[in-house]
């Protein structure tokens, strides 16, 4: 298997880059062979990408911008194993990644919490049999703490600070012990996150009350392998899917300005009533009253085929991938 | 019908060692086995287009070494994969496209959906040439090459498939497009061109007179007057034999796409302009200049003409176009078979014979579609092709649905192959999975067999996979690749992911087999492990009674650590009588009783005591004799440390319930 990690341009490059591209369309600068499938990544800063595989080993690549070049920086072999380490074939994916400069902390199929720092060679604290079934995804909720899903349903608190192996606080789902994938945190309101399960649903939570979501929605046909609050415009909510579509949830409060004929291609739904004068109390994430709020969901694949695996979002610029082994860019999110 | 090529297996020695093979679903393995060679014919792997892939194993004397024959190379070459993933966004698009258009709405969206695919294959060549050129590797760039060639004959059979069976062009604009298509297959006039014209005096350039006749062969009037321009300004004695020539050029009357002349009309006016351009030849005007004179003559269509220019025309379709503009431009698409052989035979000559390609436009240009896709199926080393031109012209409604010996028609067929081809590479399997579903016969049959077989190395694949299953009601395969991936699990000690995996499958026995593992390692180390997930379960708990027993037991030591003791008592009984526990746990159980009995607070009442007793003796009483014999004394002290703690129980309640309250 050939997998690569690469680094694409997307910026306007003046008109055509070397080969006399089209000025809008993604270039790539360079790329690295990867052993394993690449999992999950993220950027831990400017110049270093830490890369999780399925072979259990975390990688921190770095990004060479003045040559364009990527070469492997720092590697954990084995993060991520099956009881022994050191058999054969021992390895266990790992599954999600999170980084807050310079921790790096990474999560398994073999329920392992690993918690790294940048430049140092062993982990600095490893949570063995975290959980008895994978771990999915893993984000920061505070500097200390984290958030983990698991493939039995439940939304775990892990705080560093404690010294036993135990989580601080387990959220479940309601019903049936679906599988949750992803995780995502808003960025400002600390105690608001958003689940995505494997029956498409995506759940928000308030942490500090309950053990249950706030809300559960309805939203694709099959495993929603992302979701992502937009970073500076956190009413925004992006999710994507195996069935092939990517939703754009929007809780924003200034609808009644968009001429509600123009929607960007596929399906938008629901509409509920309006009432925009207490909003900016209680964040519209939280409010379940459906009379009172008003929520725009947009799929933003016109011809959906394969599975979206992935995506991000930062300013008006969403970029996802899909299993047609295309990348797709769209750099007029809010146009 | 060729005998298929035959491929060396490098490595596999027959000579040495009897070899024997193994089919597979798109592999062959070809291993060595025990025995020496003693003699006879050896045969090798069959006749495979593939070529070996690896072989493990030392080489030493003893051990043997299996070798795994793959038999479609072409799907793991890097540049041919946009070619897969684009044409499966389009064949999805055909496919989906019901018949909501009729007549000629829906013969101009399936003329889309073929450009759509040549488009693709186009971008695929300038990857490929632009590998090509950047590659270092000799052995690469040549593969390359030869790529670039291969899917630049396989752009040229389909736009010319497009013209005559998706456009079907009539009489008149069907010139026209064997025009544009000659045209946009012979690439060196441009940079011919371009050297004559940026050239000092374009007109003495050697190549000028080469141009020319370039565009004139390819019905490039306004093209090749521009040229002539420039020799009547730079050769003042020739102006009025180019003024002229100049004149027949504009005058050619050529079909033209709107419908503003008949056909009848387009010939009369074209008899005419021949018998102008005759006259001029025969009163000798263009004698003066051999180059003009030459120009007049292919304008006449003069075979003798047209074939001495063949080095400029490079083919012989070409020749065919341009023969056939000259001296029959509103030609009917069946007459064109008989030009077609004529031409090829007087281009080819006596010495060459022709190629495959020549073969499969020949057959196309007779209208034997069969033909032109079994000359295909041969000549490519790679399904793609004829499965996706074949399905275009199969919802062209132009193949009879006639049925192979096998079963299924020749569109199924090929993308059954086609598809199966994908199944064997790592990632473009999920591909396949669209083209099976398009296949009404065998689809299912071949997905459910292929996607057994699909290695799954991380959770995320084996979801993805499962899902594919879950959405065709394949039941049987879910259960299996559930069955597959929980075994894993707790081989791996993941008990959670192997009961997530059971209850994605409803699978209650598996369900039951976690449980025990549970309730083994509690007997052996007097506690839970995973609490996290034995205390979660919801309503999964369900699944299996096993499971329930679990869940429930759980609970039973919460609530005796919360001191809820009557709740846990209650619960503890009512896990024996209904028959939730396992009979071999209820020993555990009685013994669990044990310090609730011995609580200074009595607990159990008479009713549950009696019933306790009645469980004790029903554990008892099914023990042989034999059994208790071989009772260490361990068992036998537990038994009567019951029944004594029930006996006390029993009194103390019979006692306390007798008692009357407050007095």
């Amino acid at each position: 298997q050939d997998n690569r990690l690469s680094v694409w341009s997307v910026g306007e490059l003046g008109n055509g880059g070397p080969g006399g591209e089209y000025p809008g369309e993604p270039q790539l600068l360079c790329d690295i062979r990867h052993d394993g499938d690449v999992m999950d990544m993220q950027f831990l800063d400017q110049e270093k990408i830490v890369v999780a595989s399925s072979t259990g080993s975390v990688t921190v690549f770095r990004h060479h911008q003045n040559n364009q070049t990527l070469s492997a920086n720092q590697r954990w072999e084995k993060a991520h194993y099956h009881v022994d380490r050191d058999s054969f074939c021992g390895g266990a994916a790992c599954t999600g990644v999170i980084c807050n400069n310079p921790e790096i902390v990474t999560v398994g199929e073999d329920g392992r919490i690993n918690l790294f720092r940048a430049d140092q060679k062993d982990a600095v604290r490893t949570i063995d049999n975290a959980d008895s079934s994978t771990l999915h995804a893993v984000t920061f909720l505070r500097t200390t703490e984290i958030l983990t899903v698991n493939s039995i349903g439940q939304l775990k608190i892990w705080d560093f600070r404690q010294q036993r192996n135990e989580p601080s606080q387990i959220f479940s789902l309601t019903g049936d012990r679906v599988p949750l994938h992803c995780v995502d945190r808003h960025p400002n309101q600390q105690h608001i996150v958003a689940t995505g399960g494997q029956d498409g649903m995506l759940s928000i939570w308030d942490i500090r009350q309950g053990t249950m979501p706030v809300s559960l929605l309805n939203a694709h046909e099959a495993e929603m392998w992302e979701v992502h609050f937009h970073p500076s415009n956190p009413d925004h909510l992006f999710t994507c899917s195996e069935d092939g579509s990517l939703w754009h949830w929007d809780t924003s409060t200034d609808i009644s300005e968009k001429p509600s004929f123009l929607h960007q291609g596929g399906r938008s739904t629901t509409y509920f009533s309006h009432n925009t004068i207490n909003q900016s109390v209680v964040s519209a994430w939280l409010s379940n009253d459906p009379t009172k709020d008003r929520m725009e969901i947009t799929n933003l694949i016109p011809n959906q085929t394969l599975s979206v695996n992935s995506l991000d979002i930062l300013g008006p610029c969403l970029v996802y991938g899909t299993d047609g082994e295309a990348i797709y860019v769209n750099r007029q999110l809010f146009a | 019908d060729r005998r298929p090529l035959t491929q060396v297996v490098p490595g596999a020695d027959p000579a040495a060692r009897q070899l024997c093979f193994e089919w597979g679903p798109a592999e062959v393995l070809v291993c060595e086995t025990l025995f020496g060679r003693r003699g006879g014919v050896p045969s090798p792997g069959p006749a495979l287009t593939g070529s070996v892939v690896t072989g493990g194993g030392e080489g030493g004397p003893g051990s043997s070494r299996v070798f795994v024959v793959r038999r479609d190379q072409d799907i793991y070459i890097q540049t041919l994969r946009k070619l897969f993933n684009e044409s499966h966004g389009i064949f999805i698009g055909l496919q989906r496209s019901e018949e909501e258009f009729t007549g000629k709405s829906r013969k101009a969206q399936l003329v889309q959906v073929s450009k759509n695919y040549r488009s693709v294959i186009r971008a695929c060549m300038e990857d490929m040439h632009q590998a090509a050129v950047t590659t270092r590797d000799p052995a690469l760039h040549s593969q390359y090459s030869t790529q670039v060639s291969i899917l630049s004959a396989m752009e040229l059979i389909w736009n010319l498939c497009e013209i005559l069976f998706v456009e079907a062009a009539a009489a008149g604009p069907l010139l026209l497009r064997l025009l544009d298509w000659v045209r946009l297959h012979v690439c060196d006039v441009d940079n011919m061109v371009h050297e004559v014209l940026s050239s000092e005096n374009p007109s003495k350039h050697k190549l000028f007179w080469n141009a020319v006749d370039v565009f004139v062969l390819q019905g490039r009037m306004d093209e090749a007057r521009h040229l002539l321009s420039k020799e009547a300004s730079a050769n003042p004695t020739s102006v009025s034999t180019y003024k002229i020539l100049d004149d027949l050029m504009k005058k050619m009357p050529v079909p033209n796409l709107g419908n503003t002349q008949t056909l009848t009309e387009l010939e009369l006016k074209w008899q005419h302009w021949h018998e102008e351009c005759q006259r001029y030849l025969q009163d000798g005007t263009f004698a003066s200049n051999s180059h003009m004179e030459s120009i007049c003559k292919i304008l006449l269509g003069d075979e003798n003409a047209i074939l001495e220019k063949k080095e400029l025309m490079t083919t012989w379709y070409h020749f065919l176009v341009t023969r056939l503009l000259y001296s029959h431009p509103t030609v009917k698409p069946m007459e064109l078979r008989f030009y077609a052989q004529a031409c090829m035979d007087l281009f080819l000559g006596e010495e060459s014979s022709p190629e495959p390609l020549d073969t499969i436009l020949m057959a196309a240009f007779e209208f034997e579609l069969h033909q032109v896709i079994k000359e295909c199926s041969i000549a490519l080393s790679n399904w793609w092709f004829v499965a996706h031109l074949t399905d275009l012209l199969d919802h062209c409604k132009l193949l009879q649905s006639h049925n192979l010996y096998f079963g299924s028609n020749m569109r199924e067929f090929l993308i059954l192959e086609y598809a199966s081809g994908l199944f064997s590479h790592h990632s473009l399997w999920q591909l396949g999975v669209d083209y099976f579903d398009h296949c009404p016969e065998y689809g299912r049959v071949y997905l459910e067999l292929h996607i057994e077989r699909i290695p799954l190395n991380t959770e995320q694949k084996a979801l993805k996979v499962l899902r594919i299953c879950e959405q065709r009601q394949m039941h049987e395969q879910v259960r299996s690749i559930c069955k597959i991936m929980a075994m894993k699990a707790l081989r791996n000690n993941r008990l959670g992911s192997a009961l997530s995996w059971s209850i994605r499958a409803k699978d209650a026995a598996f369900a039951t087999l976690i449980s025990d593992r549970f309730l083994k390692d509690y007997c052996e180390r007097g506690c839970f492990s995973d609490l996290d997930l034995i205390d979660n379960l919801g309503p999964s708990m369900l699944l299996s009674d096993r499971l329930t027993f679990l869940g429930k037991y759980r609970e039973f030591h919460r609530l005796y650590g919360e001191k809820r003791f009557s709740e846990a008592a209650k619960l503890l009984l009512m896990l024996m009588t209904a028959h939730i526990a396992p009979c071999s746990f209820w020993m555990t159980l009685l013994t669990d009783a044990l310090p609730l009995l011995e609580q200074k607070e009595v607990i159990f009442s008479a009713e549950q005591t009696y019933e306790l007793m009645r469980c004790l003796e029903d554990l008892t009483a099914g023990k042989s004799d034999k059994q208790k014999f071989q009772d260490d004394d361990v068992e036998t002290m537990k038994v009567e440390m019951l029944r004594l703690a029930l006996a006390r129980n029993l009194a103390r309640v019979i006692v306390k319930e007798g008692t009357l309250e407050g007095s």
